[in-house]
């Protein structure tokens, strides 16, 4: 008989910036291993991870961590009163340094989490990333913080155009001038603050992977992607799973090095000549992670157990070629629902008429 | 001259390079020249079978195998 378990997670954004939640909620219904119960976690009532059919059994607002995290902790507290949470996968960048400082408390609680340590976090920021690169012997293109709009006159010494303008978190846009820079300055600082990090523009194909770190040093998944279609936000759209032997033997590395703990995803420049920069290691599961279930590794699984304290045995193969392509789709809810979400904070699963 | 491990030739001719995710369409002639290089035979034997089975004279196809050849090269498709 399969083993139950109550699993929280977050990320229901399922929009054309998907977070995660809803990929990795798909992933753990198809587990082998264990039935699910899913408590969704929702900063917005509109996350449509929330109204979708057979994904989240109840969902529960939550207050955003900028909030505080006692606030955050608290409504945690009260949640896992009424649902007895096994493991819960925060899956934004934003809410991830919260939940890791929480991890004690969390465990007091009950409740089991499988995050990469404070200073994993740290060290891989885009802050910060030149710095990383170094230490683990990987190429990463060179970047500079901005912390001040008049920095960015002096950026013409060092940088030839376009270059990248990222936020600390979120946001990457390409900028051919300086009064680009500005208006992404502008733009970026505002929703994420500062610094702003320019970086070299790598001209090739990116490639990414999703891995999972037992946190001793052994990969326990990786599965290599090349976006197919790309949104303007820069999201994949359409995917397909590739064979790079080379990346894969950089990620077992850099999991090697760094005993990585938890999913993460890698984004790697592979240029013409064959040569590989990395721009961003994200400390979480990506939102494309249920192409590797399709391919043959079930990363959501496995952290689950991981966070379980289970043995894992590590996936080596996957299938070559497995694609995946975004949709849309218009679900016809009731006022109902949005009443009971905004006025109790909570709400059972949903069915919706198709 | 064969093409890179990494890349399949289906049947209909369709190519999928598994290292890069790109795929490629074949029109029947470029499908018999790769079936023809996978199955080892040289540049002289790929002009006779074409010299045989297609109403083309070796001027013309030469012209276009050697086309075909530089696009699978600037595709990266081929063993260097």
């Amino acid at each position: 008989m399969k083993k139950e378990l109550c699993i929280a997670v977050t990320g229901l954004n399922n929009t054309d910036n998907p977070g995660p939640g809803i990929p990795v909620i798909r992933s753990l219904r198809e587990s082998k291993e264990f039935n699910v119960r899913i408590i969704g976690l929702a900063y917005e009532n509109l996350e449509p991870g929330i109204y979708m059919n057979n994904m989240v059994d109840k969902t529960y607002q939550i207050p955003y961590p900028s909030g505080g995290s006692d606030a955050l902790l608290e409504r945690i507290q009260y949640i896992n009163s009424k649902e007895n949470i096994d493991v819960l996968i925060p899956n934004f960048d934003a809410e991830l340094y919260t939940f890791m400082k929480a991890e004690q408390r969390l465990l007091e609680m009950g409740i089991h989490t499988f995050l990469p340590t404070i200073h994993q976090f740290e060290e891989r920021h885009k802050a910060v990333l030149p710095k990383f690169g170094e230490k683990y012997g990987i190429n990463v293109p060179k970047s500079t913080n901005l912390t001040s709009v008049a920095d960015i006159r002096k950026l013409k010494k060092e940088y030839q155009f376009p270059v990248l303008v990222k936020g600390k978190f979120y946001d990457a846009h390409i900028a051919y001038n300086e009064e680009q820079i500005t208006s992404y300055y502008n733009k970026i600082s505002s929703k994420w603050g500062l610094p702003i990090i320019i970086q070299e523009f790598v001209k090739g194909t990116e490639v990414n992977v999703v891995a999972l770190g037992d946190g001793e040093g052994n990969t326990i998944g990786a599965v290599p992607m090349r976006k197919q279609f790309i949104t303007d936000k820069g999201k994949a759209w359409g995917g397909i799973t590739i064979k790079d032997d080379q990346m894969l033997d950089l990620t077992h590395k850099l999991i090697e090095n760094t005993k990585w703990r938890g999913g993460m995803e890698l984004e790697m420049i592979r240029t013409n000549e064959g040569k590989y920069y990395m721009i961003e290691i994200n400390p979480r599961i990506p939102a494309w992670v249920y192409l590797a279930v399709g391919a043959g590794q079930n990363i959501p699984e496995a952290l689950v157990k991981l966070a379980m304290n289970e043995k894992v045995e590590a996936m080596s193969t996957y299938s070559t070629g497995t694609m995946f392509v975004r949709y849309s789709y218009d679900m016809i809810g009731d006022i109902s629902q949005f009443e009971k979400l905004s006025m109790t904070g909570e709400l059972e699963n949903i069915h919706i008429k198709a | 001259m064969k093409l890179k491990n990494n890349i399949a030739v289906s049947e209909s001719g369709f190519v999928f390079d598994a290292g890069t995710g790109e795929s490629y369409s074949l029109n029947p002639v470029g499908a018999d020249i790769i079936k023809l290089m996978n199955e080892g035979k040289s540049q002289e034997e790929i002009l006779a079978f074409f010299l045989e089975n297609y109403d083309v004279t070796q001027g013309i196809f030469e012209s276009a195998y050697f086309d075909f050849i530089s696009t699978l090269n600037q595709f990266n498709l081929v063993e260097r």
